[in-house]
């Protein structure tokens, strides 16, 4: 499925801008990004609900963007489910297959396939408000599948549950995605969700597409500074392109030089830069009693790494991990995450520290700060 | 077993407070009905010769059968009006709606009396429409819209139909709309989601506002009385002219009884379906 330049426009509010995007047949892919980013708008107009004001919609090369949402033969787990609420589980699953006219020994089979797909046999008799949130869930799949949808549209289907249920539903959604191998376009807000499920991500904000990518490849190489903080938690050091040494550039921040590796040189003598760095990318060491600081120490060549003094100011247990806050000089408060068996001794609150990287640990960004 | 002492307790000391209200009622309005119905089996003598004129007497059972088939067309019509106006209000946008609401509201606001002398004139021989269709070329003897049944019908329909409008918007506001999407998603056309899914979640709506509807209509009195010209006699107005022409209290009592029993019976076999709670939108 492709998505052409796809726009939608609320009078002056412009919900989804130009958006393109190929969804590859049987991959999952999440779309991602914090509440009016457009992300349901734009699932609102794949199911056909929503019209859009530009753009087109290709299915296997045919537009379906005048297509009737009947007509689409795409299942949709709606955001609070939507079950038919007087009728019983069997009959909601039912529903879409006696609609097209099956014949109702195969409607009773294939419901009871998938009645058992989603571990809901004995709940087949229910009404849909006598079961969980959990169980809600689990009918409205079923009846998004039973028909054999040619795309599953998931908006916020994990939102109104419990953190512990949540976790269980995002591995069973993921086994059930590699068992049926249907394309699966998850709607979500939540990063670890998108993350943890997804083939691939498309992250969105104010209406247009940011990036999209694997969950690793937008992890570790984020392009922009609103997908390295909406992915995952980030440092950001900008500053001033200085020079290039070997496959290097350097910079500076505060009048202090850093490396950088960039072997696409992309980053030219004179311009600025803002570098995303992750909080798990950074070491926390001692304060160094010569007070070096800045790329790399005299004589470590360039496999050294860079070096910024700072001041510990909180630090917060996360269990396996212990999250320092490092305030620096010139360079804004730097959080890092570190080992809680590195931590005693020198990240401790008001202890002189030094942070080091490695020159390829941070990742060029475009900024975002000021979106257009 | 002390935090359940304390709680029946409390219980008992609430009915205390409610104890001077409920008397209140007892004494100005429950044992005065009482007294009222009572008359039906004891005027002018004790016995049931009053519920007997209902077989011996044609007039009666024919007052009760036109009640009866003016009230279910009543019914028919209001809510069917009332139905495809909530529904156009439901699916309109907000500031529309409440244009909408506010002119249900007036017309419900508008005396009976007013209503009904208004139809007149509109409806009359002479009156406005006849005069429009005869200009028209679609009729040449002006036709008889009041001073009949179908009179009754126009007249009655008019004033029960914000009656039906609102617990059917209600019913229908408190419908997500996700679930017809979903629906069309599953591939189902607008016909099939609204006979399948839509109808079915306004029943309700659709019975609360029949009963309301057809319960009112029982007692209409007014209305008959101008938009009928005297020809259409339903049982309130003859109630009235028991009491207060002929002053035959027996027989008016027990029309009102009848009328009484037929509410509560109505209501009795819908609770038997449904809550009634759910049905009149009350939240426990």
């Amino acid at each position: 499925m492709r998505i052409e330049r796809l726009s939608k426009r609320f009078g002056d509010f412009t919900a989804v801008s130009e958006v393109d995007l190929h969804v590859r047949r049987g991959e999952f892919l999440t779309l991602l990004g914090p509440s009016g980013s457009g992300k349901t708008t734009l699932l609102m107009m794949i199911a056909g609900f929503v019209e859009p004001t530009s753009g087109d919609l290709r299915l296997d090369g045919r537009s379906i963007r005048s297509l009737l949402p009947e007509k689409r033969e795409f299942g949709m787990v709606f955001q609070g489910y939507a079950l038919f609420p007087h009728m019983t589980v069997r009959r909601n699953v039912a529903y879409p297959l006696e609609i097209r006219k099956r014949p109702r020994h195969a409607v009773r089979e294939r419901v009871d396939e998938m009645l058992a797909l989603v571990q809901l046999e004995d709940f087949a008799d229910r009404l849909p408000h006598q079961l969980s949130g959990g169980q809600q869930q689990r009918v409205a799949l079923a009846r998004a599948l039973s028909f054999g949808p040619r795309v599953l549209l998931l908006d916020e289907p994990l939102g109104a549950l419990d953190k512990k249920l949540r976790g269980e539903m995002q591995v069973q959604l993921k086994h059930l995605h590699r068992r049926i191998g249907t394309t699966f376009v998850y709607v979500t807000h939540d990063q670890e969700e998108a993350l943890s499920m997804s083939d691939r991500v498309a992250i969105m904000n104010h209406g247009a597409k940011v990036q999209v990518g694997s969950p690793e490849a937008l992890y570790e190489r984020p392009a922009t500074t609103f997908a390295a903080g909406f992915l995952g938690r980030s440092n950001f050091l900008r500053g001033i392109v200085t020079g290039r040494r070997g496959g290097c550039a350097t910079y500076a921040v505060a009048g202090r030089e850093y490396r950088q590796e960039d072997p696409e040189r992309r980053l030219q003598p004179g311009a600025g830069v803002t570098l995303a760095l992750r909080p798990e990318k950074l070491e926390v060491a001692p304060a160094r009693p010569d007070g070096v600081d800045g790329a790399g120490s005299v004589g470590a060549g360039n496999a050294g790494p860079n070096r910024l003094a700072g001041v510990v100011g909180d630090v917060t247990y996360l269990g396996s991990t212990l999250s320092v806050s490092v305030t620096t000089d010139g360079a804004g408060t730097l959080i890092a995450e570190v080992r809680p068996r590195d931590g005693p001794g020198v990240a401790e609150p008001g202890h002189n520290v030094c942070l080091e990287w490695m020159p390829d640990a941070a990742v060029i960004v475009d900024d975002m700060q000021s979106p257009a | 077993m002390r935090l359940a002492g304390i709680h029946h307790g409390a219980g008992g000391a609430c009915w205390l407070l409610v104890a001077p209200l409920l008397g209140l009622v007892i004494a100005l309005y429950a044992w005065p009905v009482a007294e009222i119905l009572w008359l039906g089996f004891s005027d002018p003598e004790p016995g049931l010769q009053n519920y007997e004129k209902l077989f011996t007497r044609t007039a009666l059972a024919k007052i009760l059968w036109t009640t009866l088939r003016i009230c279910t067309i009543t019914t028919l019509l209001s809510v069917t009006i009332g139905y495809l106006i909530a529904y156009t209000m439901v699916h309109l946008g907000a500031r529309e709606r409440s244009w909408m609401l506010t002119l249900v509201l007036i017309s419900f606001w508008v005396s009976v009396l007013v209503r009904a002398f208004a139809w007149l004139t509109l409806l009359g021989r002479n009156g406005p429409v006849n005069a429009a269709l005869a200009a028209g070329g679609l009729i040449d003897e002006p036709v008889a819209f009041v001073r009949n049944e179908l009179g009754v019908l126009i007249g009655m329909t008019h004033y029960m139909i914000p009656y039906a409008v609102l617990p059917l918007l209600a019913n229908m506001q408190g419908i997500d709309r996700r679930i017809m999407d979903a629906s069309h998603n599953l591939g189902a056309g607008a016909a099939t989601t609204f006979t399948r899914i839509y109808l079915p979640l306004t029943t309700p709506g659709v019975v609360a506002a029949s009963l309301l509807v057809f319960v009112i209509s029982l007692g209409f009195y007014v209305t008959p009385a101008l938009l009928g010209g005297g020809r259409v006699l339903m049982v309130a107005e003859y109630v009235s002219v028991q009491v207060l022409v002929t002053v035959q209290w027996g027989v008016a009592s027990m029309l009102a009884t009848l009328l009484l029993a037929g509410v509560f019976g109505l209501m009795y076999v819908l609770s038997r379906f449904m809550r009634l709670g759910d049905v009149f939108g009350a939240r426990a």
